[in-house]
């Protein structure tokens, strides 16, 4: 569904991403994951036209998007959730979901996707009249992640869903990917949260320093010898 | 009914957001010629020009300055039609012919000179949205800056530096205020509609606004040429009002002086437009006899010239630090009441007299209990 090829990204005449090529198929959830500064957020920003990128291409559907612009890209069908919860503090939890809806115009549709986001987290059908900045920082994730179904999209992108999270909360948000992923959506995870992220993809790339220097199927990896020392603190 | 605040009552909105006001201003409109008059066609034409600054600076995020130029586009370009022809012969000749022996109703030329100013506001938004926050207003105010050069320079279209006048006195409390109302009435469907949920988005985190598929160029150059188009409107009758314009009155100033009514009343909102430019307006009036010697209390204050502006700008520099989202902050209430069904229809409901009356009830009970 998402095929990378020598994707390069600079900031400015700093190099953050090298060369990386990878790909999504439908229906598989994929995780990347690599330290800070690895080059990931970066990636995942240029796949969905947040930040130009200087060499490669991107291609999602077998079109290619590397020039598109990010709205278009939402419109495709592949939806980014950003870093660190940017939500409409101001704004209450249902209106930001409908704010997720911008795009739709089918009203019938909205509320189908408002329906999953609630099903999904009802946490946030309690919360709907409050404003989303009030909400607790994992909540404020799961508005973040509902937010982004609301568009219908067919791939989300999904940036270190578990930043800043407790253990609970940490193991809500995945539970709920699990969900999503079980009914047939594309997902890929970027995280620094090596193990949850391995738990619930099916495959894995490692990143380190702007280059993929592993990948794999998650099970494999999670029992590699080097990814266990480099990101999952050794020897259990 | 316990707990129903006088806020919530539409029959108290109807009261003071819209009968009020109406019969104040019908006692003003059966005196055109009078002093008072003047100000509140000011007032209605300052909030015109306000609400449209409203719309870039409080709602997209971005901090324009550029509103006098506009305003002049607006002002000069409407100008031209109305103009009888021999005025326009004497001080405009450089004009093509057929402008000159053109004449238009009011209205066309108000509309002429909002398109006008929306066609520069979209040709100077390409570079404008490459700039970002103290950037983007400097390039405003540069905006300004060409704009009075090329009214002064262009002498035979404009007359230089000396201006026009003549220009036929059609801005009264009947025209100011049917199009204060329209304007108002068309921004706030645009804020309340999903194109401006976007910009509030684009406003409040860009980055997000962009995963949702907003396109932020698109929505910055359109929400400017929309601002610009009421900016031109508002020129325009500013110009039928004084019935003599020239370069130096859309200076810098002016739109400094649009951007304090905005911060008046509270820059994310349509409805403090309304009070901004009430306070701006009436104020000074209240403290003009300061400045030119007053007798209180049988001692003779001296003339101080000046005195009404310090004072202005020591409620400004209060007003910031004590309520910085100026005095409306984001509340809509007043527009609300004024273009919602229910406030109309409060009249006519008996349950309706009932919350009022609970409503000063409650608002008493509270006053004792403190």
């Amino acid at each position: 569904m998402l095929k990378v090829e020598n994707l390069v990204v600079k900031y400015g005449s700093i190099t953050a991403v090298d060369q990386i090529s990878f790909e999504v198929g439908d229906n598989e959830t994929v995780a990347m994951i690599g330290a800070n500064g690895a080059g990931k957020s970066t990636t995942l920003k240029a796949i969905s036209g947040l930040h130009k990128i200087s060499a490669g291409r991107i291609f999602f559907d077998g079109k290619e998007i590397s020039k598109t612009g990010a709205d278009q890209i939402v419109r495709a069908g592949l939806v980014q959730v950003p870093e660190g919860r940017q939500i409409f503090n101001k704004l209450s939890v249902s209106e930001n979901l409908t704010m997720g809806a911008y795009i739709m115009k089918d009203k019938d549709a909205q509320e189908r996707n408002r329906e999953l986001a609630y099903t999904l987290f009802p946490i946030l059908k309690e919360r709907a009249r409050q404003a989303a900045g009030t909400l607790s920082g994992g909540e404020q994730q799961m508005l973040a992640i509902g937010r982004a179904l609301m568009s219908s999209p067919r791939m989300l992108l999904l940036d270190e869903p578990s930043m800043g999270l407790s253990p609970i909360m940490t193991q809500q948000v995945f539970a709920a990917l699990e969900q999503l992923k079980k009914e047939g959506m594309t997902i890929l995870l970027i995280e620094q949260n090596a193990y949850d992220a391995l738990e619930i993809s099916d495959r894995a790339y490692i990143m380190e320093t702007g280059r993929i220097t592993l990948e794999g199927s998650s099970a494999d990896l999670i029992a590699d010898e080097r990814v266990k020392n480099a990101y999952l603190g050794g020897e259990l | 009914m316990n707990n129903v605040k006088l806020r919530d009552s539409n029959l108290f909105r109807l009261i003071v957001f819209v009968l009020i006001p109406l019969v104040f201003l019908i006692s003003c409109g059966l005196k055109p010629k009078s002093y008072l008059t003047g100000i509140v066609v000011t007032i209605g034409i300052y909030v015109i020009l306000c609400a449209s600054l409203n719309l870039i600076n409080g709602f997209s995020g971005m901090f324009s300055m550029g509103h006098a130029a506009f305003m002049a586009i607006g002002a000069y370009l409407s100008a031209f039609l109305t103009l009888p022809s021999n005025v326009k012969e004497n001080m405009c000749s450089g004009l093509p012919d057929w402008l000159i022996h053109t004449q238009a109703p009011f209205a066309v030329a108000l509309i002429v000179g909002g398109l006008g100013a929306m066609l520069v506001a979209v040709l100077i938004a390409f570079p404008v949205v490459r700039t970002k926050g103290h950037y983007l207003s400097v390039v405003t105010l540069a905006l300004i800056v060409v704009v009075c050069a090329v009214v002064d320079n262009q002498e035979s279209w404009t007359n230089g530096s000396r201006g026009l006048n003549g220009i036929p006195a059609k801005s009264n409390i009947v025209s100011v205020y049917i199009v204060m109302v329209i304007t108002l009435f068309l921004l706030f469907r645009i804020i309340r509609s999903s194109y401006g949920r976007g910009l509030i988005a684009m406003r409040d985190d860009p980055v997000a606004a962009q995963t949702l598929g907003i396109n932020l160029v698109r929505k910055k150059i359109s929400c400017f040429a929309i601002s610009a188009f009421f900016a031109g409107v508002g020129g325009a009758l500013w110009g039928h009002y004084l019935t003599a314009i020239s370069s130096s009155g859309f200076y810098f100033t002016k739109s400094f002086d649009i951007v304090e009514i905005s911060i008046i009343g509270g820059m994310s909102s349509l409805s403090g437009s309304i009070l901004g430019a009430i306070f701006f307006t009436v104020i000074p009036e209240f403290l003009a006899p300061l400045e030119s010697g007053l007798k209180i209390a049988g001692v003779k204050l001296p003339a101080m010239f000046g005195l009404s502006n310090i004072i202005m700008a020591l409620l400004l520099i209060l007003l910031i630090i004590f309520r910085r989202q100026g005095l409306m902050g984001n509340s809509e209430i007043i527009l609300e009441s004024w273009f919602s069904k229910d406030t109309y229809l409060s009249l006519f409901k008996k349950e309706e007299y009932q919350k009022l009356a609970a409503g000063f009830k409650n608002l008493f009970a509270r006053k004792k209990k403190q």
